[in-house]
This record gives structure tokens, sequence and C-alpha cells, in this order.
């Protein structure tokens, strides 16, 4: 499928998408306030952006230098070239402490990586702790957001699901209702996990700790009682120095959802006494990524979510007509460069606004990546026979002033004389919901001579 | 001074009134100016379909019609940041004369307050104007403040307008939202950008605009298509031409 | 030998760097926002986050102000950690997994200091035998010097990461608004939080 085929059905459903729209943003809106309230927001920006443009130029230092530390504080340090690998590793920890029961907080790499399909074929119990997450989970979805998993879900629909699954009375939608069973629920599970996966915000390379941030507190509830916690990351979550954590969590929550700071901020530096921590530093096609310097910006991210926030094509299509793991702005850069075949319509699903660079915490140039992506695909032919051909034509049309005034003149005659229901017909993608121009009788060339004529000034 | 007109291929086409109405203003300021005929189009639509080879010759055209100009002025944001920041991979830095032109292009209001130092138009405009803030005139230019931003910018555009007798202004939700225009995303992605145009057009509406202005009459095509469609009672008009009748209207005294 | 996925991936990543770039300066204080009074933005913060800030003097006026608290006086299981605050019902030195905490209904813990611009409050493992006793209680009071720091550098300049196994900002009751972005106070963790701001212990 293509992106705009799946924005259709999402935009042909317009009340829905309306009420998408409005969710996302309401919470741009707090976002804005939010950034409004910090003199120094500007600042933060650039300084944010500087950290990781210089982590990236350091990678392998900082990697190292992070593995040295993370191991003398007995952590364990793994270290897995693509999601395959991610996942056995995983399943081979999980093997030797006989854990069969997984609680997972929300871990974009894990999604990346298809960690819950792969234990759920092992024979493990995957539970996912972030209520968002755990929704999409028991309706077998995938996130559509990736601070808001279950942005594009009804508060009906999550009755309807809890009702079904978790016993919620039928046709209660309160979501301080749902939000308590779902609390009795997980609390279970909490309870009785071997195991507890979460993900990484930040690692620290002159500690060897990291950070992990949530409102719930569904990641230290998940790693506070078993006695194995497992944590993974992407290589490009490592960033130098614990002050520069300031700079970072003074920007995430509020470019996020609007908040001060999440409600948790943890930071976790060697394994809980008598259990044991291993962190999984994940490839995946980033060092590829870091390889192509008009995309390596890219690898900055935070994954706060702020440009799909703002994106006005992703709060009109949601989330899943990205069929990516990270949809939006971000998503359109990332998920092309591993899968340019399979999702060539991505950077299109953009207007070039920019409001994407302007919101972004990290300063990453979204929108011209997403303009590069598109000659990425052309290099890599595969922007389809009919926009290159059109574009060729048009090029060779535009080349010659001759023939573009010509044919400027006769589109104009054509549009005055042509029957309305020949203009718009069906294969008008223009027309369908918007009228043409109408057609001046002369350009502005012809009528700028005119003028000089009449004044006596040459033309 | 040396000034070259530089009017967008579509505008010159379909909107020959927006590029008198730059006549007018640049007339008006007592500039003397020029249109080469040879020009044609930026190669914005090529480039921004990610066929950089189709968009080469055209940027090479845009060098070699305007160059030798002091300034080259258009009516719009779009097209300028076409030239000035995405002709980048056309050039080396040693194309002197390529990055003179670029250099020297300018959008209209910033070509009339940053080098004609235009503070104000003296002149009359009974109605409530809704401003459009085209995005790569605010974003890629940086004519006016984003408000994703939090970093105080005066918009140009806004500022002129305001400073014409009679005029005021309508109070959107949204004071900068795309209008989903985005040159061929408004057929490729119709369903998408038909919702966004419909949904700038119901913010004007409610805000009571009467006269929708913008500094680029691609984004004022698609939502004037949009308008005409519905039938809805509003205006749409480039902001040179409002400027330009303002100057025609005696102020009140 | 074939090298190791490690060994690979730190190649990969030495083949595709950048030119290098600096590292910006962090000062702790400085160009960053501060208050006028720290003391009340950091109350008015953690007020909007849902949390509850009340300055007392003393330990016993933290104590006899928490007995004075309904939901504390009827909670079923009480611990505390903090000596002198509350009437516990659950001696700590008792407990040996961190799985027999599941009922605890109110816990008493120790914070280090508050940070005015978001409301959050420093802590730390070393204060409390299981540190799921952040989270797992249902409701939660945190009892801190009366010291509060402007923004997030100044706080990262007075601790030391990394002597901690646990540690972390804690910023109002536990939340989640993925329902239709509905706010609901209390996802997995505390259901309500309230700090006592001690001026004795500043």
């Amino acid at each position: 499928m293509s992106h705009p085929t799946l924005a259709q059905d999402f935009v042909d459903n317009k009340p829905r998408a309306q009420w998408h729209d409005k969710a996302l943003w309401f919470v741009r809106e707090k976002r804005d306030r939010m950034a409004a309230s910090v003199p120094e927001w500007e600042d933060l920006r650039s300084h944010a952006s500087a950290i990781k443009m210089h982590t990236m130029s350091q990678l392998p230092t900082y990697l190292e230098m992070f593995e040295a530390k993370a191991k003398a504080l007995g952590v364990h340090v793994h270290w897995a070239a693509d999601g395959d690998e991610h996942n056995r590793i995983i399943h081979d920890i999980l093997q030797k402490h006989n854990a069969k029961k997984v609680v997972k907080s929300k871990s974009m790499l894990t999604e990346e990586c298809h960690l819950n399909p792969f234990l759920e074929k092992n024979g493990y119990e995957v539970v996912d702790t972030d209520l968002g997450e755990r929704i999409v989970q028991l309706r077998e979805e995938t996130p559509s957001h990736i601070v808001l998993p279950a942005i594009h879900i009804k508060k009906e629909e999550v009755g309807e699901c809890f009702h079904k699954h978790l016993g919620t009375e039928k046709g209660a939608s309160d979501p301080k209702y749902l939000t308590e069973a779902a609390r009795g629920h997980l609390r279970e599970r909490f309870c009785s996990a071997d195991a507890g996966i979460t993900g990484v915000n930040f690692a620290i390379a002159e500690t060897g700790g990291f950070v992990v941030c949530t409102n719930e507190g569904n990641a230290d509830l998940g790693v506070s009682l078993p006695k194995l916690h497992i944590a993974c990351m992407g290589l490009e979550k490592v960033i130098p120095r614990a002050s520069d954590l300031a700079v970072f969590l003074r920007l995430l929550a509020r470019s996020a959802t609007g908040q001060p700071i999440t409600t948790y901020s943890s930071h976790f530096h060697g394994p809980r006494e008598g259990s044991e921590l291993h962190i999984i530093l994940v490839d995946n096609g980033r060092s590829g990524i870091l390889a192509k310097p008009e995309f390596r910006r890219s690898l900055g991210c935070i994954r706060c979510g702020a440009c799909m926030n703002t994106c006005p094509v992703y709060r009109r299509s949601g989330g899943h007509s990205y069929e990516s793991t990270v949809p939006g702005p971000i998503g359109s850069i990332l998920t092309p460069l591993r899968t340019p075949e399979q999702h060539s319509t991505l950077p299109f699903a953009c207007t070039l606004c920019g409001s994407c660079t302007d919101v972004c915490p990290v300063k990453i140039d979204l929108h011209h990546q997403l303009l590069a992506m598109r000659g990425f695909l052309d290099r890599k032919k595969l922007l389809g026979m009919s926009k290159k051909m059109s574009m060729k034509f048009l090029s060779g049309l535009l080349s010659s002033t001759w023939m573009f005034t010509t044919a400027g003149s006769a589109a104009r005659t054509a549009l005055r004389w042509m029957p309305r229901f020949a203009i718009y017909n069906p294969l008008n993608g223009w027309g369908k919901q918007r009228e043409l121009p109408e057609p001046p009788k002369k350009s502005f060339r012809e009528q700028y001579a005119d003028n000089n004529k009449n004044s006596g000034r040459p033309s | 001074m040396k000034v070259a007109l530089f009017i967008p291929c579509y505008v010159d086409q379909f909107y020959p009134q927006v590029g008198m109405a730059t006549v007018k203003l640049l007339d008006h300021f007592g500039v003397q100016h020029e249109f080469p005929k040879a020009q044609t189009c930026c190669g914005q639509p090529m480039a921004n379909s990610g066929c950089m080879p189709e968009a080469r010759p055209l940027a090479l055209k845009y060098v070699d019609v305007f160059k030798g100009y002091d300034y080259i002025v258009a009516p719009s944001g779009s097209c300028v940041s076409m030239v000035r920041n995405h002709y980048e991979s056309f050039f080396t830095e040693e194309d002197h004369a390529a990055n003179e032109v670029r250099k020297r292009t300018y959008e209209l209001s910033e070509f009339l307050v940053n080098v004609l130092n235009v503070t104000e138009i003296k002149g009359r405009f009974e109605s409530t104007v809704g401003i459009h803030q085209s995005c790569h005139g605010l974003r890629e230019l940086r004519l006016g403040p984003s408000s994703e931003t939090m970093k105080p910018r005066k918009s140009l555009m806004a500022n002129l307008l305001a400073s014409i007798d009679g005029i005021s202004f309508s109070k959107l939700q949204r004071i900068d939202e795309c209008c989903g225009f985005g040159g061929t995303f408004a057929v490729a992605e119709e369903a998408v950008s038909c919702m966004m145009g419909e949904d700038r057009v119901n913010d004007h509406l409610a805000a009571g605009t009467k006269v929708l202005t913008a500094g680029d009459m691609s984004c004022l095509m698609h939502l004037e298509g949009i308008i005409r469609r519905r039938k809805h009672d509003i205006k749409v008009m480039h902001f040179a031409e409002i400027l330009a009748e303002a100057l025609t209207s005696p102020v009140a005294v | 030998m074939t090298a190791t996925t490690r060994e690979t991936v730190l190649a990969n990543l030495r083949a595709a760097l950048p030119e290098s770039s600096p590292l910006p300066e962090l000062p702790t204080s400085g160009p960053w926002q501060t208050f006028e009074d720290p003391f009340v933005r950091f109350c008015e913060v953690l007020d909007s986050v849902g949390g509850t800030c009340c300055r007392v003097k003393s330990l016993s006026d933290a104590h006899q102000q928490l007995l004075s608290i309904d939901e504390w006086n009827s909670a079923k299981v009480r611990v505390s950690a903090v000596n002198g605050v509350g009437d516990p019902t659950v001696d700590l030195n008792s407990i040996d997994d961190p799985h027999d905490l599941e009922n605890v209904d109110y816990a008493v813990l120790h914070g280090h200091f508050g940070v005015a611009e978001n409301g959050a409050i420093w802590v730390t493992d070393d204060t409390v035998k299981y540190r799921v006793l952040y989270f797992i209680p249902q409701r939660l009071v945190i009892v801190m010097p009366s010291q509060i720091v402007h923004n997030m550098h100044e706080a990262y300049g007075r601790i030391t990461i990394g002597e901690h196994a646990f540690a972390g900002f804690i910023s109002g009751p536990s939340k989640t608004a993925d329902i239709e972005q509905s706010l609901v106070i209390g996802a997995h963790g505390a259901r309500s939080l309230i700090v006592f701001a001690v001026d004795d212990l500043a």
C-alpha cells in the first residue's frame, strides 16, 4: 500500500480525521506554552543539537567509554548488529534465567526489532505495560505514535477492548475507570514477572548509566521487582556527560507532551542488589545512516514525537498510514533509509512546510532531509515512471521560453473554451474538490509589454 | 539600481494581476525595473519531486537570465527560497555569477522593507484581512516569526499591511498552519491536501476573514480553488495587490 | 577468526565518522532560567503536575501534619523510611522480598531537594531498602530539606551521577493520558504525592 491510499482511507472518515487532528494539535499547543515558559528555549535546542553532533563525530569513542564504565558497575553489555541478533541475545538471557514472563516498558527499538512477536513465538509471555501500548497490544495492532501509541483509538473502543480482555463493564468508556482497570490488571503482571525490559532514553558515556523517562512509572515497577533487567538501546542514545542530561530532560517532556518533565526520570547505574542488569547496544542500520552526510543528523532524534504532533499531514492521515515503526516526519526519513522500495511514498507525504524542523528539540533539519530523501529515491530509480516522465517533460518545456509561453497561452485558451465536464474529468486530481484558476486573457509578460508601450518605455 | 522582476511561471500565466501589482509598487517607490523575457521557472517543481537532474537546467537558465542585476525581486517566498536555499547542489563556491544571483534574489516584502526601507504604506484598504503565512516565506526565508520558534521576529508582510488605513485583521485559531498545497503534493496526496485547505478556509471563515492574503500565490491558488468550489464569501488577493490597491485610495484625514 | 559484532559495529562507525564538532560548555549557572522565589515556583509547578508541597519547620511538624491526613490514617499498610515521620503499620526491616511490598497503601520516603522549573524531587536508593517503594505504594509522601534549585543545570551541578544503582527525579504522582488525551492521575505508581519541605533539614 502507499501513503496516499491509506491517507485517503483515513480522511474518508472525516469526523474521525478531524478528531485525530485536534487531539494532536492540542498536544502541540501544550508544547508551545511549555516552550514559551523557558526563556532560553532556542539556546537549549542549539545546545542539544551541538551535543548530538559532537557525539556523532566521536560515537565509537563514547560507546567504548560507556561500555567500560557500565561493565565496571557490573552490567552485562551486549552488541547487536541487527534486530535478529538483538532478539536472539534477549532470548539467550531469558533462557539462562529461566524467565518466562516478561514485562516491557515502551521502547521504539524493540518495536523496530519486532521483539514481541519473536518472544511470543518462542513461548514467552510479553506484556507491554505502558497503558497505550497495552491497549494496542490487546487490539493486536501496532502503535500509531511513538509517544502516544493509542492516539488513534477512541475511548469507546478502549472500553470494548477492555470489556473483552479485562472484563470491564460493557459500554463503559470513562478514561479514569478504564485506566483503573488497567492498573489492576497490570499490577498482577508486574508482581509475577520474571524479567523487565526497558528502552533507554539517554546513556551516559562518562558514568556507564542510563536514564529512562516515563509518566506512568511502568518502567520502574517493571524492573524493580524481578531479578532481571534488560535495557535495549540504539547506538545513538549515548551522550557524553551527565550534565548533558539537564539540556535533554528540559527539552524532552516539554516537546513531547507539554509537561515540564516526565513524572519519573530514572537513572540506572549497575544492577540492583541481588539482580542482573543487561544492556544491548543495537546498530540495525544506524552506522549506515551515520555514513550518509545528508541524513546523519536524523540520528540525533530523541523520540519526543513533537514532529508528529505538529505535522499537518500526520495529524490528518494517522500513524498507521506510514506503515512504519516510527511514523511522521522523522519516520519518513529513517524508514525509507532502511527499506526504500517499500516506503518510497513517505517522503512525499509532506508539503515541506518546515514546521517539524522548527519544533524539533534537537534541531534536526527534518524538512530538508525529506527533500533530500526524494533525491535519494530518484537516484535509486524509485520515484515511479509517471512522476519521472512528467518531470522530464516539464523540465524540457520550461527550459524553452517559447515553448513555455506557447503552452501557457494554449492552456489558458483551453480552460476558457473547454466545457466544464471536460476540464473536471475524473483524471483531474486538482479539480475533484477545487476549482482551477480563472484563466486571464493576457499573461503578465504581455501586460507588462503593453504597459511599457503605453508609457513609452522600452519593453 | 538595476532591478529585474522575477515573476513565477504560474503567476505569469494565471495571475498577471499579482505581477502588475508588484510593478505598481515598484513604480510608486521609484524603482526602475525590467522583466527579462527569457525567464520561465526556477525549477522548484522538479527539485521538490526529487528530480534534481531535471531541475538543474532551469537553475542554470535562471542564473543566466538574471545575472548582472543588482536586485531580482519576486512576489513569492517559495520561488525565492528555491533560488536562495536550494540551488546549492547545482553550483560550487567558485560559481561567482550564480552565487551573486542567488544572494540578490529578494522576496517582495523583504525588498520593500530591508532594501527600500519602506515602513508604511500610505493608503486605505477597508476590509477584514486574514493573513495566510506561506510556509516557505515563514520558515525558509524567515519573513516572520513561526509559531514553533520562541524567538521574536517581525512579520514583514503583516507590518506593511498593518500600516494601511482602515484595514483590520481576523484572528485565527492556527496562525501559521500549512494550507496543504505543497506542489505535486496537492495532487499526489489529494485527500490530505484538500482537508488541510478546507481546515484553513474554515478557520478564516470562523474568524470573519473577508479578504484572504498571502505572500505566495500557490497557496492562494489552492485555497481559492476550495473557496470558489464551496462558494464561500471570501476574496483572495496577494498582499502586493492589497498594498497596490491601498496606494490608489486616499488616506482619511 | 571472525570479528565479533562489537568489532564490526565499531569499525563501521569509525568508517562513517563526520568531521569533529565541539561539545558545548554547560555551566551550572549563568545563562539559565531563575525565579524570584524558587520555592514558590516549585510549589506551583508541583501543584500543576498533581502533587502538593507543604513547607514545615521540623520533622515533628511533618509528622503532625501527616497524622492529620485522613487517607494516611485510614490506610491499612503504612511504611516509613523517615525516622519520626508517620506511624507505620509495617516495619520495613521485616521485609525480605520487594514483592511483599505489593500491598503498601502509603509510604513515607526521603528526597534530597526540589527543582523549581519542573517540580521534580531528586531521590536515591540509599535512603530506602527497596527502590520499588518509590513506585509501588498507592500513595507517596516525600520528606526533603526545603532546598530548591532553580533549574536542571543547577540540579546536576549538585549531585554526583553514578553513585547509586538507582536515582531519579520524581515530579508529581504517576499519570497517563493514553486514553483520548484525558489526564488520569494514578497510572501504575502512586496516586498522590505530598512533599514535606523541612526547614530544619535545609
